[in-house]
């Protein structure tokens, strides 16, 4: 019964996101704009219906109503009720059904905060958000139904893939991923409808979209940091990044993403880059399609692709309709949008984020072309090749490498430009960051060029970042005799968009900081233990207690209880590491247990058992400083929370936008020089 | 609207559709091997478990590939570990037997184990009919290629391999297989028992 009104619910929204985006070019050469209010009431309308498609999903599940095909596909009695109700995402069907919805939400709110503005602009952003919409309408009405009924309704399901009810962070990472990649629909209406409403030789269209931008891809930060942790915690391989197709289909658009907020700055503060900030705007959305593309038409092997049928023709009508119309709209009206900016001194910040931005593309190329090689491979020479990590840690490390420390020499030198002395001056102190967190590599034994390099950059952009607050802060603290955590207040609260990128540039630099030293000192050994005997990695000590076994109504549990000794021989902790036999999957689940402190972690997976509880083969890791890629990930959302409650001075009016002139820079932050 | 470069740029999304394209037609997880049609990689491995009759072989003997050369040889990689292993167990076991007194030799190749670990889960199993052997250091499981267990190959009577069957194996196509490779005895001929040494 609640299949079928949410089937229903679901073609009219077809119907209704149809309507409304064909209407909107009507209404606008007819000059009746009292018809834009049916674009927006459809954008409502469909928020609406697909909300009650999602929650009739969501009540089907936890229900266990296998007359729906989805809950008899994904659905199980014995399921916690939690992971009943994340199976939404689990699967094929559900997962458009999910993004759907985001995307309403995301269509809804672009409506609700812009509807206001005067001009063209936003009806047609809201036409190309329907557009979008329609595409997935068409999936849900069609090729991924999950509200298909079920005939003879059977008693149980088979439950939902064994990978995605093993951890809380599935729980997680898929909402984030959905609401960045979906949030990047956003900027890319701005940039369609600010060509379509003959805006787009202005700025304004980019400081709308700069928000949306931000908000989007501080989820998705947060997403791509979130899914590393999942395999880590769930895959038994102690790693966190693999370089896999979909991995990178995530990590492509976070990466033009961040040169897009750094290129629109530039076109802000110097009404330059207009139209490649436009490019990046368009790229990262053709790249979140290309993502999904990827792992949702099952045309690379991956973990995370789902098992398909016909929905991969529509995805590829789908992303040659993308990519051919946003190419004819951007490269038609290219001459109107550029921009004849020139760069100021070569020593300044513009310089630094144009290097920035070739070096983000740099890696987005790279990743691209590996990710796409193996079908490329096949195609003109008929052979399988499989791209792995040796080719992205030698063509994409170094510019990575390379962009930490442009993250210390950009905040360093100031708009416009300066004088090589000035610029001297303002890099002694993230050079003396650099030499000691180099040297420190060094002495613990880092012997990779890109490692020392890497750690020493971090320590240079690290301090070049902190500077800048110090100065602020020291400025305040002298010209007003502000406390210093009023001071530090005051300052983020000045100027929330500078401070809060500083803020995450910090993030990225721990996220940095995790990745070089637990991937550069990392021990690991594997040993087969009889209870009572020891296992020292590094300086960690284990020793085996028992090997039990646990039945679940959902699974069963072979666990081996292992005591972590400390230097003197006593027990500091013990550790539990897993495999969890799921009834639906020959494969058992590993499930790792960490030990973490700030130094690092002791990762203990079990990898072999004796069935009669004998000895337990157990592969014991030890890698220095992970939790701080956690935490740094953490860090990177606060920066763009930060940014986000930015008060917008300039978008209150639009027309009077300042195109040429710079902002000067906050005067306190200058008063050093 | 600049058409001419509009359009110039419409054609710069053609190869990437085309290549998205041509994907669809090709399967990823289908791994190539290219094992089968060559000849199968020669191995002399020990008995650990020495199978029940009319197969027996002692522990400890060597069974080489070049010995059973005449003979359809169904060699079937499986781990005490391995849970899809118990599924095809039973098959395997009883399709030998089916087939004694035919040119065939059933072959158990255990794969990342304990040989002690092996025995026992035979022994929870219900026996197995034929003999098993132990692959030290995993050499001739790197040799035929294993992506995982089970795996079975079916060799035909010159040595070379016929089929490769990747997860549990069914009984239909075992005798598929044996039964398009194993000559098939004209009347008057005498069945031999398969030669025990």
């Amino acid at each position: 019964m609640i299949g079928l009104l949410a089937h229903n619910a679901l073609l009219v929204s077809l119907f209704t996101v149809a309507l409304g985006a064909v209407i909107t070019p009507i209404a606008i050469r007819s000059g009746r704009r009292d018809w834009l209010q049916l674009t927006y009431g459809a954008v409502y309308t469909n928020f609406l219906l697909v909300s009650i498609a999602t929650v009739s999903m969501v009540v089907a599940l936890v229900t266990h109503d296998f007359s729906v095909s989805y809950v008899a596909a994904v659905g199980s009695r014995s399921t916690p009720l939690l992971f009943t109700i994340i199976s939404l995402w689990g699967a094929l069907e559900g997962s458009i059904l999910f993004w759907a919805w985001v995307l309403a939400l995301y269509a809804a709110a672009v409506v609700w905060i812009h509807h206001r503005r005067p001009g063209n602009l936003v009806p047609y952003a809201a036409m190309t958000l329907l557009a979008v919409a329609a595409f997935f309408a068409v999936l849900l009405a069609g090729p991924a139904n999950p509200f298909l009924p079920v005939s003879p309704v059977p008693a149980d399901g088979p439950g939902p893939n064994t990978l995605l009810q093993n951890h809380i962070l599935m729980a997680v990472h898929p909402p984030l991923l959905y609401l960045g990649y979906v949030g990047m629909s956003v900027p890319l209406a701005f940039a369609v409808g600010a060509i379509l409403s003959n805006e787009a030789a202005s700025n304004d269209w980019a400081i709308l979209s700069r928000r949306w931008m931000l908000a989007s891809w501080g989820f998705l930060s947060a997403a791509i940091i979130a899914g590393m942790w999942w395999s880590y915690e769930v895959l038994g391989w102690g790693g966190y990044w693999a370089w896999d197709p979909v991995e990178n289909a995530s990590f492509l658009p976070w990466l033009t993403a961040t040169a897009y907020l750094h290129s629109v700055m530039v076109q802000e503060r110097r009404n330059m880059l207009r139209l490649w900030t436009l490019n990046l705007c368009v790229a990262t959305f053709v790249l979140t399609i290309l993502g999904t593309f990827l792992t949702r038409s099952g045309i690379l092997s991956s973990v995370h692709a789902f098992t398909t049928g016909t929905i991969g023709y529509y995805f590829l009508a789908f992303i040659a309709i993308v990519l051919v119309a946003t190419l004819v709209l951007v490269a038609g009206n290219s001459d109107r949008i550029r921009t004849r900016g020139n760069l100021g001194g070569a020593a300044s910040r513009e310089t630094v984020f144009l290097l920035n931005n070739l070096f983000l593309t740099a890696v987005m190329l790279t990743v691209l072309v590996g990710t796409l090689y193996p079908l490329v491979a096949e195609a003109m020479r008929g052979v399988k090749v499989s791209v792995g990590e040796p080719f992205f840690n030698r063509m994409a490390v170094p510019a990575m490498v390379a962009l930490i420390f442009l993250m210390g020499v950009g905040p360093a030198l100031p708009w416009g430009s300066t004088t090589w002395a000035n610029a001297r001056q303002r890099l002694l102190p993230p050079t003396i960051g650099a030499v000691v967190l180099g040297a420190i590599a060094v002495i613990a034994g880092a012997r990779s060029v890109y490692a020392i390099l890497a750690f020493a950059f971090v320590g240079y952009a690290a301090m070049a970042n902190l500077r800048e607050y110090w100065i602020g802060m020291r400025a305040r603290h002298r010209a007003h005799g502000e406390g210093w955590p009023t001071a530090l207040a005051r300052l983020i609260g000045g100027n929330r968009r500078r401070y809060g990128g500083y803020v995450a540039h910090i993030g990225a630099l721990l996220v940095a900081l995790g990745i070089t030293a637990s991937s550069t000192f990392r021990t690991e050994r594997e040993a087969t233990l009889l209870p009572g005997e020891t296992l020292t990695v590094a300086g960690h000590t284990v020793r085996l207690k028992n090997v039990w076994g646990r039945e679940e109504p959902q699974r069963s549990v072979i666990g081996a209880t292992l005591d972590v000794l400390g230097k003197d021989g006593a027990v500091i902790g013990t550790v539990q590491p897993r495999m969890n036999y799921y009834r639906v999957s020959d494969q058992p689940v590993p499930t790792p247990d960490v030990r973490s402190s700030p130094r690092g972690d002791l990762y203990v997976n079990l990898t072999a058992f004796e069935s009669n509880g004998a000895n337990a083969t157990v592969k014991v890791i030890v890698e220095p400083l992970v939790p701080w890629i956690w935490f740094g990930g953490m860090v990177i959302v606060l920066g763009a929370v930060i940014g986000l409650f930015h008060r917008g001075r300039r978008t209150a009016a639009p027309s009077t936008i300042a195109v040429a002139a710079p902002e000067p820079e906050p005067a306190l932050a200058g008063t050093d020089s | 609207m600049n058409w001419k470069r509009a359009i110039v740029a419409m054609f710069a999304a053609v190869p990437l559709i085309a290549l998205f394209a041509y994907g669809f037609t090709r399967d990823p997880r289908d791994i190539p091997s290219p094992l089968p049609g060559h000849d199968a990689p020669a191995f002399a491995l020990a008995v650990f478990a020495p199978g029940e009759p009319p197969f027996t072989r002692p522990v400890g003997d060597t069974i080489r590939l070049r010995d059973l050369a005449g003979k359809v040889t169904v060699v079937n990689f499986w781990a005490s570990w391995c849970l899809a292993c118990r599924d095809e167990h039973v098959t395997l076991s009883e399709t030998a037997r089916q087939y004694a007194g035919r040119p065939t030799q059933f072959v158990g190749v255990l794969y990342n184990d304990r040989p002690a670990a092996g025995l026992r889960w035979i022994a929870d199993m219900g026996g197995q009919s034929y003999p098993s052997v132990a692959d030290d250091r995993s050499r001739t499981a790197i040799d035929f290629g294993l992506f995982g267990v089970p795996e079975t190959f079916i060799i035909d009577p010159t040595g070379r391999i016929a089929y490769k069957h990747i997860g549990p194996i069914s009984a239909s196509v075992l005798r598929h297989w044996i039964d398009s490779l194993v000559p098939i005895p004209a009347a008057g001929d005498t069945v031999r028992q398969p030669s025990v040494r």
